[in-house]
Protein backbone atom coordinates (compact mmCIF):
# COMPACT_ATOMS: atom_id res chain seq x y z
CA UNK A 1 0.00 0.00 0.00
CA UNK A 2 2.90 2.31 0.85
CA UNK A 3 4.02 1.68 -2.78
CA UNK A 4 0.89 2.55 -3.88
CA UNK A 5 0.75 5.93 -2.05
CA UNK A 6 4.44 6.55 -3.48
CA UNK A 7 3.51 6.12 -7.06
CA UNK A 8 -0.06 8.39 -6.78
CA UNK A 9 2.46 11.04 -5.09
CA UNK A 10 4.90 10.60 -7.72
CA UNK A 11 2.71 11.09 -10.33
CA UNK A 12 0.95 13.90 -9.04
CA UNK A 13 4.36 15.80 -8.55
CA UNK A 14 5.40 15.07 -12.17
CA UNK A 15 1.96 16.27 -13.34
CA UNK A 16 2.00 19.55 -11.69
CA UNK A 17 5.75 19.97 -12.45
CA UNK A 18 4.79 19.15 -16.09
CA UNK A 19 2.50 21.28 -16.17
CA UNK A 20 4.36 24.33 -15.01
CA UNK A 21 8.08 23.18 -17.32
CA UNK A 22 8.81 24.25 -20.52
CA UNK A 23 7.60 22.18 -23.92
CA UNK A 24 11.31 20.93 -24.50
CA UNK A 25 11.52 19.57 -21.21
CA UNK A 26 8.37 17.64 -20.93
CA UNK A 27 9.29 16.34 -24.18
CA UNK A 28 12.73 15.53 -23.04
CA UNK A 29 11.13 13.85 -19.49
CA UNK A 30 8.32 11.71 -22.60
CA UNK A 31 11.65 10.47 -24.22
CA UNK A 32 13.06 9.31 -21.05
CA UNK A 33 10.48 7.80 -19.29
CA UNK A 34 9.43 5.64 -22.57
CA UNK A 35 12.88 4.79 -23.00
CA UNK A 36 13.28 4.23 -19.45
CA UNK A 37 10.47 1.84 -19.70
CA UNK A 38 12.98 -0.80 -21.85
CA UNK A 39 16.02 -0.93 -20.03
CA UNK A 40 13.48 -1.41 -16.99
CA UNK A 41 13.15 -4.94 -18.93
CA UNK A 42 16.89 -4.90 -18.94
CA UNK A 43 16.89 -4.75 -15.58
CA UNK A 44 14.54 -7.45 -15.14
CA UNK A 45 16.85 -9.46 -16.94
CA UNK A 46 20.13 -7.76 -15.15
CA UNK A 47 18.76 -9.55 -12.56
CA UNK A 48 18.71 -12.91 -13.09
CA UNK A 49 22.63 -12.86 -14.39
CA UNK A 50 21.78 -11.46 -18.20
CA UNK A 51 21.79 -8.39 -20.32
CA UNK A 52 20.68 -8.80 -24.04
CA UNK A 53 22.00 -6.08 -26.66
CA UNK A 54 18.85 -6.64 -28.45
CA UNK A 55 16.21 -4.74 -26.61
CA UNK A 56 16.10 -2.65 -29.86
CA UNK A 57 14.04 -5.74 -31.11
CA UNK A 58 10.84 -5.37 -29.03
CA UNK A 59 10.78 -1.50 -28.91
CA UNK A 60 10.94 -1.33 -32.68
CA UNK A 61 8.14 -3.67 -32.71
CA UNK A 62 5.86 -1.99 -29.88
CA UNK A 63 6.26 1.01 -32.21
CA UNK A 64 5.63 -0.48 -35.43
CA UNK A 65 2.87 -2.33 -34.04
CA UNK A 66 1.40 0.96 -32.71
CA UNK A 67 2.20 2.96 -35.50
CA UNK A 68 0.57 0.57 -38.31
CA UNK A 69 -2.49 0.01 -35.78
CA UNK A 70 -2.73 3.76 -36.33
CA UNK A 71 -2.65 4.21 -39.87
CA UNK A 72 -3.73 1.08 -41.18
CA UNK A 73 -6.42 0.06 -38.92
CA UNK A 74 -7.41 3.72 -37.85
CA UNK A 75 -7.29 2.55 -34.30
CA UNK A 76 -6.12 6.13 -32.37
CA UNK A 77 -6.27 5.53 -28.83
CA UNK A 78 -3.00 6.19 -27.63
CA UNK A 79 -3.51 4.18 -24.52
CA UNK A 80 -5.06 0.96 -26.57
CA UNK A 81 -2.05 1.26 -28.82
CA UNK A 82 0.09 0.98 -25.84
CA UNK A 83 -1.00 -2.02 -24.35
CA UNK A 84 -1.29 -3.45 -28.00
CA UNK A 85 2.96 -2.52 -28.57
CA UNK A 86 3.40 -4.27 -25.46
CA UNK A 87 1.44 -6.94 -26.05
CA UNK A 88 3.11 -7.75 -29.84
CA UNK A 89 6.20 -7.43 -28.88
CA UNK A 90 5.70 -10.31 -25.57
CA UNK A 91 3.73 -12.62 -28.76
CA UNK A 92 7.15 -11.81 -31.31
CA UNK A 93 9.28 -12.76 -28.15
CA UNK A 94 7.70 -15.62 -27.29
CA UNK A 95 9.00 -17.59 -29.57
CA UNK A 96 12.35 -17.09 -28.79
CA UNK A 97 11.82 -17.32 -25.53
CA UNK A 98 12.60 -21.11 -24.44
CA UNK A 99 15.75 -20.58 -27.03
CA UNK A 100 17.73 -18.07 -24.75
CA UNK A 101 16.83 -19.49 -21.70
CA UNK A 102 19.74 -21.72 -22.60
CA UNK A 103 22.05 -19.69 -23.23
CA UNK A 104 24.34 -16.90 -20.63
CA UNK A 105 26.50 -14.30 -20.99
CA UNK A 106 28.11 -13.32 -24.10
CA UNK A 107 26.02 -16.13 -25.57
CA UNK A 108 22.62 -14.67 -24.56
CA UNK A 109 23.89 -11.30 -25.37
CA UNK A 110 24.42 -11.99 -29.37
CA UNK A 111 21.92 -14.09 -29.81
CA UNK A 112 19.02 -11.53 -28.72
CA UNK A 113 21.16 -8.56 -30.65
CA UNK A 114 21.25 -10.88 -33.86
CA UNK A 115 17.45 -11.29 -33.44
CA UNK A 116 17.57 -7.46 -33.39
CA UNK A 117 19.26 -6.59 -36.30
CA UNK A 118 17.48 -9.51 -38.32
CA UNK A 119 14.31 -6.90 -37.38
CA UNK A 120 16.19 -4.28 -38.31
CA UNK A 121 17.47 -5.89 -41.92
CA UNK A 122 13.63 -6.84 -42.67
CA UNK A 123 12.72 -3.32 -41.71
CA UNK A 124 15.13 -1.71 -44.23
CA UNK A 125 13.75 -3.85 -46.75
CA UNK A 126 10.36 -4.04 -46.81
CA UNK A 127 8.88 -0.39 -48.58
CA UNK A 128 5.57 -1.28 -47.01
CA UNK A 129 6.89 0.09 -43.83
CA UNK A 130 8.53 2.76 -45.28
CA UNK A 131 11.94 0.84 -45.66
CA UNK A 132 14.88 2.86 -44.13
CA UNK A 133 13.32 6.30 -44.11
CA UNK A 134 9.78 4.49 -41.82
CA UNK A 135 6.68 7.06 -41.86
CA UNK A 136 5.29 9.46 -39.72
CA UNK A 137 2.67 8.75 -37.38
CA UNK A 138 -0.50 11.11 -36.50
CA UNK A 139 -1.92 12.69 -33.27
CA UNK A 140 -3.76 9.85 -31.26
CA UNK A 141 -6.64 10.09 -29.04
CA UNK A 142 -6.71 9.15 -25.76
CA UNK A 143 -10.69 7.12 -24.24
CA UNK A 144 -12.47 9.01 -26.88
CA UNK A 145 -10.76 12.31 -26.72
CA UNK A 146 -9.43 13.76 -29.56
CA UNK A 147 -6.22 15.81 -28.51
CA UNK A 148 -6.02 19.81 -28.93
CA UNK A 149 -2.70 21.13 -30.52
CA UNK A 150 -2.14 23.07 -27.34
CA UNK A 151 -2.59 19.93 -24.77
CA UNK A 152 -1.06 16.95 -27.28
CA UNK A 153 2.36 16.98 -25.67
CA UNK A 154 1.19 17.72 -22.12
CA UNK A 155 -1.23 14.72 -22.27
CA UNK A 156 1.37 12.04 -23.93
CA UNK A 157 3.60 12.70 -21.04
CA UNK A 158 1.19 12.62 -18.93
CA UNK A 159 0.77 8.56 -20.65
CA UNK A 160 3.83 8.26 -20.58
CA UNK A 161 4.50 8.69 -17.19
CA UNK A 162 1.48 7.01 -15.72
CA UNK A 163 2.32 4.29 -17.77
CA UNK A 164 5.87 4.39 -16.61
CA UNK A 165 5.06 5.13 -12.73
CA UNK A 166 2.36 1.99 -13.25
CA UNK A 167 5.23 -0.61 -14.94
CA UNK A 168 7.39 0.41 -12.22
CA UNK A 169 5.20 -0.37 -9.32
CA UNK A 170 4.79 -3.68 -10.68
CA UNK A 171 8.31 -3.84 -11.35
CA UNK A 172 8.76 -3.64 -7.43
CA UNK A 173 5.97 -6.04 -6.69
CA UNK A 174 8.00 -8.69 -9.45
CA UNK A 175 11.21 -8.24 -7.98
CA UNK A 176 9.90 -8.25 -4.30
CA UNK A 177 8.04 -11.80 -5.06
CA UNK A 178 9.39 -15.64 -4.42
CA UNK A 179 9.80 -15.38 -8.33
CA UNK A 180 11.70 -12.22 -8.21
CA UNK A 181 13.85 -13.59 -5.38
CA UNK A 182 14.76 -17.08 -6.79
CA UNK A 183 15.71 -14.95 -10.42
CA UNK A 184 18.14 -12.99 -7.63
CA UNK A 185 19.23 -16.27 -6.35
CA UNK A 186 20.08 -17.89 -9.68
CA UNK A 187 22.32 -14.70 -10.69
CA UNK A 188 24.49 -16.18 -7.81
CA UNK A 189 23.98 -19.45 -8.10
CA UNK A 190 22.10 -21.48 -10.67
CA UNK A 191 22.68 -24.72 -9.64
CA UNK A 192 21.62 -24.72 -6.16
CA UNK A 193 18.03 -23.06 -7.46
CA UNK A 194 18.16 -26.22 -9.31
CA UNK A 195 18.64 -28.61 -6.95
CA UNK A 196 16.06 -26.95 -4.53
CA UNK A 197 13.80 -27.84 -7.20
CA UNK A 198 13.66 -24.12 -9.28
CA UNK A 199 13.65 -23.95 -12.58
CA UNK A 200 16.23 -21.35 -13.96
CA UNK A 201 15.60 -21.30 -17.57
CA UNK A 202 11.57 -21.12 -16.60
CA UNK A 203 12.18 -17.75 -14.67
CA UNK A 204 14.69 -16.64 -17.55
CA UNK A 205 11.89 -17.43 -19.96
CA UNK A 206 9.64 -15.30 -17.85
CA UNK A 207 11.53 -12.71 -17.40
CA UNK A 208 12.27 -12.00 -21.20
CA UNK A 209 9.02 -11.99 -21.99
CA UNK A 210 8.26 -9.08 -19.12
CA UNK A 211 11.27 -7.43 -20.87
CA UNK A 212 9.68 -7.61 -24.18
CA UNK A 213 6.57 -6.58 -22.89
CA UNK A 214 8.05 -3.33 -21.14
CA UNK A 215 10.46 -2.64 -24.22
CA UNK A 216 7.06 -3.11 -26.46
CA UNK A 217 4.75 -0.02 -24.60
CA UNK A 218 8.44 1.77 -24.34
CA UNK A 219 8.48 1.50 -28.58
CA UNK A 220 4.76 2.73 -28.69
CA UNK A 221 5.13 5.12 -26.13
CA UNK A 222 7.38 7.01 -27.80
CA UNK A 223 6.05 6.72 -31.39
CA UNK A 224 3.40 8.44 -30.70
CA UNK A 225 5.35 11.49 -29.00
CA UNK A 226 7.72 11.51 -31.57
CA UNK A 227 5.42 11.26 -34.88
CA UNK A 228 7.57 9.28 -36.53
CA UNK A 229 8.95 5.56 -36.72
CA UNK A 230 11.99 4.00 -38.12
CA UNK A 231 14.18 0.84 -38.18
CA UNK A 232 17.16 2.74 -36.35
CA UNK A 233 14.51 1.64 -33.65
CA UNK A 234 15.80 -1.62 -33.83
CA UNK A 235 19.72 -1.10 -34.79
CA UNK A 236 21.94 -2.15 -32.42
CA UNK A 237 23.08 1.51 -31.09
CA UNK A 238 19.65 2.13 -29.81
CA UNK A 239 20.04 -1.36 -27.80
CA UNK A 240 23.07 -0.30 -26.56
CA UNK A 241 21.91 2.92 -25.18
CA UNK A 242 19.29 0.81 -23.27
CA UNK A 243 21.96 -1.29 -21.67
CA UNK A 244 23.87 2.03 -21.49
CA UNK A 245 21.11 3.25 -19.14
CA UNK A 246 20.37 -0.16 -17.51
CA UNK A 247 23.98 -0.18 -16.31
CA UNK A 248 23.81 3.23 -15.18
CA UNK A 249 20.93 2.72 -13.26
CA UNK A 250 22.01 -0.39 -11.70
CA UNK A 251 19.51 -3.75 -10.73
CA UNK A 252 18.48 -2.62 -7.39
CA UNK A 253 15.98 0.15 -7.55
CA UNK A 254 13.37 0.58 -10.32
CA UNK A 255 13.49 4.43 -10.06
CA UNK A 256 16.89 4.55 -10.82
CA UNK A 257 16.22 3.11 -14.22
CA UNK A 258 14.04 6.27 -14.95
CA UNK A 259 16.40 8.64 -13.37
CA UNK A 260 19.07 7.09 -15.31
CA UNK A 261 17.58 7.75 -18.54
CA UNK A 262 16.36 10.87 -17.52
CA UNK A 263 20.52 11.32 -17.05
CA UNK A 264 21.13 10.12 -20.40
CA UNK A 265 18.35 12.38 -22.43
CA UNK A 266 19.64 15.73 -20.58
CA UNK A 267 23.03 14.44 -21.29
CA UNK A 268 22.44 14.04 -24.78
CA UNK A 269 20.54 16.93 -25.27
CA UNK A 270 22.95 19.16 -23.73
CA UNK A 271 26.40 17.74 -25.27
CA UNK A 272 25.08 17.21 -28.59
CA UNK A 273 23.79 21.08 -28.60
CA UNK A 274 27.25 22.36 -27.41
CA UNK A 275 29.78 19.62 -29.04
CA UNK A 276 27.68 18.30 -31.56
CA UNK A 277 30.19 15.70 -33.12
CA UNK A 278 31.49 14.58 -29.76
CA UNK A 279 28.51 14.05 -27.59
CA UNK A 280 29.28 10.50 -27.35
CA UNK A 281 32.63 10.95 -26.06
CA UNK A 282 30.84 13.29 -23.51
CA UNK A 283 28.32 10.13 -22.66
CA UNK A 284 31.40 7.55 -22.60
CA UNK A 285 33.23 9.87 -20.01
CA UNK A 286 30.07 10.09 -17.96
CA UNK A 287 29.59 6.33 -18.08
CA UNK A 288 33.22 5.44 -16.88
CA UNK A 289 33.02 8.12 -14.22
CA UNK A 290 29.97 6.45 -12.94
CA UNK A 291 31.22 2.80 -12.81
CA UNK A 292 33.99 3.92 -10.86
CA UNK A 293 32.25 5.66 -8.21
CA UNK A 294 29.14 4.07 -8.19
CA UNK A 295 29.91 0.34 -9.64
CA UNK A 296 25.99 -1.12 -8.56
CA UNK A 297 24.82 1.76 -10.50
CA UNK A 298 22.97 5.18 -9.43
CA UNK A 299 20.11 3.19 -7.52
CA UNK A 300 22.68 2.31 -4.70
CA UNK A 301 22.67 6.32 -3.99
CA UNK A 302 19.56 5.76 -1.89
CA UNK A 303 19.46 1.74 -1.59
CA UNK A 304 21.68 -0.03 0.99
CA UNK A 305 24.44 -2.34 0.01
CA UNK A 306 22.53 -5.54 1.73
CA UNK A 307 19.11 -4.74 -0.16
CA UNK A 308 18.10 -6.45 -3.14
CA UNK B 1 14.89 -54.01 4.85
CA UNK B 2 12.44 -56.54 3.75
CA UNK B 3 9.58 -53.93 2.90
CA UNK B 4 10.06 -51.74 -0.25
CA UNK B 5 12.87 -50.02 -0.12
CA UNK B 6 12.87 -46.12 -0.22
CA UNK B 7 16.27 -45.92 -2.62
CA UNK B 8 17.44 -48.76 -4.72
CA UNK B 9 20.70 -48.71 -7.33
CA UNK B 10 20.76 -51.87 -9.22
CA UNK B 11 23.51 -52.17 -10.90
CA UNK B 12 24.62 -48.82 -11.21
CA UNK B 13 27.63 -48.19 -13.33
CA UNK B 14 29.59 -45.51 -14.14
CA UNK B 15 33.31 -44.51 -15.67
CA UNK B 16 35.38 -41.88 -16.71
CA UNK B 17 37.78 -43.04 -19.42
CA UNK B 18 39.67 -45.63 -17.42
CA UNK B 19 38.82 -44.65 -13.83
CA UNK B 20 35.75 -46.95 -12.98
CA UNK B 21 33.62 -44.67 -10.57
CA UNK B 22 31.03 -47.04 -9.90
CA UNK B 23 31.01 -50.79 -10.54
CA UNK B 24 27.74 -52.73 -10.77
CA UNK B 25 27.02 -51.10 -7.35
CA UNK B 26 23.94 -51.91 -5.25
CA UNK B 27 22.42 -50.25 -2.74
CA UNK B 28 19.15 -50.09 -0.84
CA UNK B 29 18.19 -47.53 1.56
CA UNK B 30 15.10 -47.75 3.84
CA UNK B 31 12.98 -44.97 5.02
CA UNK B 32 14.56 -43.19 8.06
CA UNK B 33 18.03 -44.92 8.28
CA UNK B 34 21.02 -43.14 9.14
CA UNK B 35 23.71 -44.26 6.13
CA UNK B 36 26.87 -43.00 6.17
CA UNK B 37 28.94 -43.48 3.19
CA UNK B 38 32.89 -44.02 3.25
CA UNK B 39 35.58 -44.71 1.56
CA UNK B 40 39.04 -42.84 0.46
CA UNK B 41 38.97 -40.08 -2.37
CA UNK B 42 38.20 -41.81 -5.93
CA UNK B 43 36.38 -44.26 -4.53
CA UNK B 44 33.13 -43.28 -6.08
CA UNK B 45 31.08 -41.95 -3.01
CA UNK B 46 30.55 -38.59 -4.23
CA UNK B 47 29.83 -39.95 -7.87
CA UNK B 48 27.21 -41.98 -6.64
CA UNK B 49 25.62 -39.23 -4.54
CA UNK B 50 25.66 -36.78 -8.25
CA UNK B 51 23.90 -40.07 -9.45
CA UNK B 52 21.56 -40.29 -7.22
CA UNK B 53 20.68 -37.03 -7.26
CA UNK B 54 20.57 -36.56 -11.45
CA UNK B 55 23.83 -34.77 -11.48
CA UNK B 56 25.39 -37.26 -13.72
CA UNK B 57 23.53 -40.37 -15.38
CA UNK B 58 25.17 -44.00 -14.98
CA UNK B 59 26.41 -45.54 -17.54
CA UNK B 60 24.55 -48.89 -16.57
CA UNK B 61 21.71 -50.29 -14.16
CA UNK B 62 18.67 -48.21 -12.37
CA UNK B 63 17.90 -46.70 -9.54
CA UNK B 64 14.97 -46.10 -8.48
CA UNK B 65 12.77 -43.81 -5.46
CA UNK B 66 9.91 -44.99 -4.22
CA UNK B 67 9.75 -47.68 -6.78
CA UNK B 68 9.98 -45.03 -9.56
CA UNK B 69 12.99 -44.82 -12.06
CA UNK B 70 14.66 -41.87 -11.36
CA UNK B 71 17.69 -42.89 -13.50
CA UNK B 72 17.15 -40.17 -16.35
CA UNK B 73 15.74 -37.47 -14.33
CA UNK B 74 16.53 -33.98 -13.90
CA UNK B 75 18.23 -32.66 -10.47
CA UNK B 76 15.05 -30.71 -10.26
CA UNK B 77 12.52 -33.58 -11.01
CA UNK B 78 14.49 -35.51 -8.23
CA UNK B 79 14.42 -32.70 -5.58
CA UNK B 80 10.67 -32.45 -6.88
CA UNK B 81 10.15 -36.23 -5.64
CA UNK B 82 11.60 -35.77 -2.38
CA UNK B 83 15.57 -36.30 -2.62
CA UNK B 84 18.23 -33.06 -1.46
CA UNK B 85 21.09 -32.87 -0.92
CA UNK B 86 23.61 -30.72 0.61
CA UNK B 87 27.48 -30.46 -1.18
CA UNK B 88 31.17 -30.62 -0.02
CA UNK B 89 31.59 -26.95 -0.69
CA UNK B 90 28.22 -25.16 0.24
CA UNK B 91 26.68 -23.87 -2.95
CA UNK B 92 24.97 -21.30 -1.57
CA UNK B 93 23.64 -17.45 -2.71
CA UNK B 94 26.64 -15.21 -1.53
CA UNK B 95 25.19 -11.99 -2.30
CA UNK B 96 21.62 -12.76 -0.46
CA UNK B 97 21.59 -13.10 3.36
CA UNK B 98 21.07 -15.68 5.13
CA UNK B 99 17.31 -15.36 5.94
CA UNK B 100 16.42 -14.66 2.19
CA UNK B 101 18.93 -18.03 1.46
CA UNK B 102 16.07 -19.94 2.94
CA UNK B 103 13.33 -17.79 1.19
CA UNK B 104 14.84 -18.48 -1.61
CA UNK B 105 14.35 -21.97 -0.95
CA UNK B 106 10.87 -22.52 0.41
CA UNK B 107 9.92 -20.62 -2.83
CA UNK B 108 11.62 -23.15 -4.65
CA UNK B 109 10.21 -25.28 -2.43
CA UNK B 110 6.09 -23.95 -3.54
CA UNK B 111 7.30 -24.82 -6.87
CA UNK B 112 4.74 -22.58 -8.34
CA UNK B 113 6.23 -19.42 -8.16
CA UNK B 114 4.56 -16.22 -7.80
CA UNK B 115 4.66 -13.02 -9.60
CA UNK B 116 3.36 -11.07 -7.45
CA UNK B 117 3.13 -12.80 -4.03
CA UNK B 118 5.54 -11.27 -1.55
CA UNK B 119 9.01 -13.41 -0.90
CA UNK B 120 9.15 -12.26 2.49
CA UNK B 121 5.94 -12.71 3.72
CA UNK B 122 5.06 -13.52 7.40
CA UNK B 123 4.82 -17.73 6.89
CA UNK B 124 7.55 -17.88 4.72
CA UNK B 125 9.76 -15.81 7.42
CA UNK B 126 8.26 -17.81 10.39
CA UNK B 127 8.88 -21.40 8.68
CA UNK B 128 12.48 -20.40 7.47
CA UNK B 129 13.62 -18.48 10.72
CA UNK B 130 12.14 -22.07 12.39
CA UNK B 131 14.84 -24.04 10.76
CA UNK B 132 16.97 -21.53 11.34
CA UNK B 133 16.87 -21.82 15.09
CA UNK B 134 16.87 -25.54 14.79
CA UNK B 135 20.25 -25.51 13.20
CA UNK B 136 21.39 -22.63 15.37
CA UNK B 137 21.71 -20.02 12.71
CA UNK B 138 19.58 -17.72 13.51
CA UNK B 139 21.96 -15.10 15.24
CA UNK B 140 23.25 -14.70 11.31
CA UNK B 141 20.03 -14.17 9.79
CA UNK B 142 20.67 -10.71 8.44
CA UNK B 143 24.43 -11.67 7.34
CA UNK B 144 25.22 -11.78 4.09
CA UNK B 145 26.80 -15.21 3.61
CA UNK B 146 29.90 -13.93 1.52
CA UNK B 147 30.58 -12.63 5.05
CA UNK B 148 29.92 -15.66 6.92
CA UNK B 149 32.45 -18.75 8.51
CA UNK B 150 32.72 -21.71 6.71
CA UNK B 151 31.13 -24.29 9.55
CA UNK B 152 28.04 -21.74 9.55
CA UNK B 153 28.15 -22.31 5.68
CA UNK B 154 27.89 -26.08 5.93
CA UNK B 155 24.88 -25.83 8.34
CA UNK B 156 22.75 -23.17 6.05
CA UNK B 157 23.41 -25.48 2.48
CA UNK B 158 21.48 -28.10 4.63
CA UNK B 159 19.23 -26.20 6.20
CA UNK B 160 18.69 -25.34 2.98
CA UNK B 161 18.39 -28.79 1.57
CA UNK B 162 15.84 -29.46 4.54
CA UNK B 163 13.57 -26.39 3.62
CA UNK B 164 12.26 -28.89 0.63
CA UNK B 165 10.86 -31.63 3.19
CA UNK B 166 12.93 -34.48 1.40
CA UNK B 167 12.16 -37.88 2.30
CA UNK B 168 15.76 -38.76 1.43
CA UNK B 169 18.72 -36.08 2.01
CA UNK B 170 22.11 -36.96 0.96
CA UNK B 171 25.04 -34.84 2.67
CA UNK B 172 28.41 -34.94 0.78
CA UNK B 173 30.98 -34.46 3.59
CA UNK B 174 29.04 -32.34 6.18
CA UNK B 175 32.05 -31.74 8.25
CA UNK B 176 35.14 -31.29 5.63
CA UNK B 177 36.56 -27.72 5.90
CA UNK B 178 35.61 -27.96 9.77
CA UNK B 179 38.44 -28.13 12.67
CA UNK B 180 38.40 -31.12 14.54
CA UNK B 181 37.28 -29.64 17.53
CA UNK B 182 33.71 -28.43 15.90
CA UNK B 183 33.09 -31.43 14.14
CA UNK B 184 31.31 -33.18 16.62
CA UNK B 185 29.17 -30.01 18.10
CA UNK B 186 28.51 -29.77 14.49
CA UNK B 187 27.11 -32.90 13.83
CA UNK B 188 25.46 -32.82 17.41
CA UNK B 189 23.45 -29.66 15.85
CA UNK B 190 22.85 -30.83 12.39
CA UNK B 191 21.51 -34.43 13.90
CA UNK B 192 19.39 -32.94 16.66
CA UNK B 193 17.98 -30.30 13.83
CA UNK B 194 17.27 -33.53 11.78
CA UNK B 195 15.42 -35.11 15.00
CA UNK B 196 12.12 -34.39 14.50
CA UNK B 197 12.25 -35.61 10.67
CA UNK B 198 12.57 -39.42 11.55
CA UNK B 199 11.14 -40.66 8.51
CA UNK B 200 13.99 -38.53 6.63
CA UNK B 201 16.59 -40.97 5.31
CA UNK B 202 19.70 -39.61 5.64
CA UNK B 203 22.70 -40.72 3.49
CA UNK B 204 26.33 -39.03 5.00
CA UNK B 205 29.50 -38.75 3.21
CA UNK B 206 32.23 -38.64 5.64
CA UNK B 207 35.67 -39.20 6.19
CA UNK B 208 36.24 -39.02 10.15
CA UNK B 209 35.49 -42.88 11.14
CA UNK B 210 34.51 -41.24 15.04
CA UNK B 211 31.62 -39.56 13.64
CA UNK B 212 30.78 -42.45 11.46
CA UNK B 213 30.99 -44.84 14.53
CA UNK B 214 28.63 -42.33 16.41
CA UNK B 215 26.10 -41.22 14.03
CA UNK B 216 25.73 -43.93 11.37
CA UNK B 217 23.43 -47.12 11.80
CA UNK B 218 24.73 -48.29 8.60
CA UNK B 219 27.71 -47.78 6.50
CA UNK B 220 29.18 -48.48 3.36
CA UNK B 221 32.21 -48.63 2.11
CA UNK B 222 33.46 -47.65 -1.40
CA UNK B 223 36.76 -48.92 -2.78
CA UNK B 224 37.64 -48.21 -6.41
CA UNK B 225 33.59 -47.58 -7.19
CA UNK B 226 32.92 -50.97 -5.74
CA UNK B 227 31.14 -51.67 -2.00
CA UNK B 228 33.86 -53.72 -0.03
CA UNK B 229 31.53 -53.37 3.07
CA UNK B 230 27.87 -52.93 4.22
CA UNK B 231 26.91 -53.27 7.72
CA UNK B 232 26.74 -52.02 11.19
CA UNK B 233 29.22 -49.70 11.98
CA UNK B 234 30.90 -51.92 14.26
CA UNK B 235 31.21 -54.62 11.95
CA UNK B 236 32.11 -52.86 9.00
CA UNK B 237 34.56 -50.84 10.03
CA UNK B 238 36.15 -53.52 11.66
CA UNK B 239 35.93 -55.70 8.37
CA UNK B 240 39.76 -56.36 7.00
CA UNK B 241 39.09 -54.00 3.55
CA UNK B 242 37.63 -51.57 5.14
CA UNK B 243 41.06 -51.40 7.35
CA UNK B 244 43.29 -51.95 4.50
CA UNK B 245 41.55 -49.86 1.70
CA UNK B 246 39.76 -46.87 4.08
CA UNK B 247 41.29 -46.46 7.41
CA UNK B 248 44.38 -47.60 6.07
CA UNK B 249 45.02 -49.40 9.69
CA UNK B 250 46.37 -52.58 8.03
CA UNK B 251 48.67 -51.01 6.04
CA UNK B 252 50.15 -49.39 8.90
CA UNK B 253 50.28 -52.58 11.03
Amino acid sequence: MRLVFAALGAFVLLAVAGWLAPKWLTFLVTMAAGNGLVSLGIVALMRGGVVPFGQGMVFAVGGYTAALLFNKAGFTDALGLVLCGGVMATLVAAPFAPLLARYRGIFFAMLTLALSMVVYGALMKLDVLGGSDGFNVGRASLLGWRLPDALTGYVLYLLTVGVAITMALLARVLFDSTRGLVTLAARDNELRVEYLGGSVRRAMAINFLIAAFCGGTGGALVVLSLGHIEPQFSYWTTSGEFVFVAILAGWQSVAAVFVASTVLEVVRSFSSSYFPNTWQLALGLFLLFVIRFLPRGIGSLWVGKGRT
Amino acid sequence: MSAAPLLEAQSVGKRFGAVVAAAELNVRLAAGERVSLIGSNGAGKTTFVNMITGYLKPDAGHIRFEGRDITSLSPRRIVQLGVARSFQIPQLFGELSVLDNMLVANACHDQHLSLWQGARRGEAIARAEQLLQRFSLADHRARRVVELPGGVRKLLDIAMALTVRPKLLLLDEPTSGVSAEEKFPMMDTIMAALGSERDTTVLFVEHDMDIVARYAQRVIAFYSGRIIADDVPERALAADDVRRYVTGELLQE
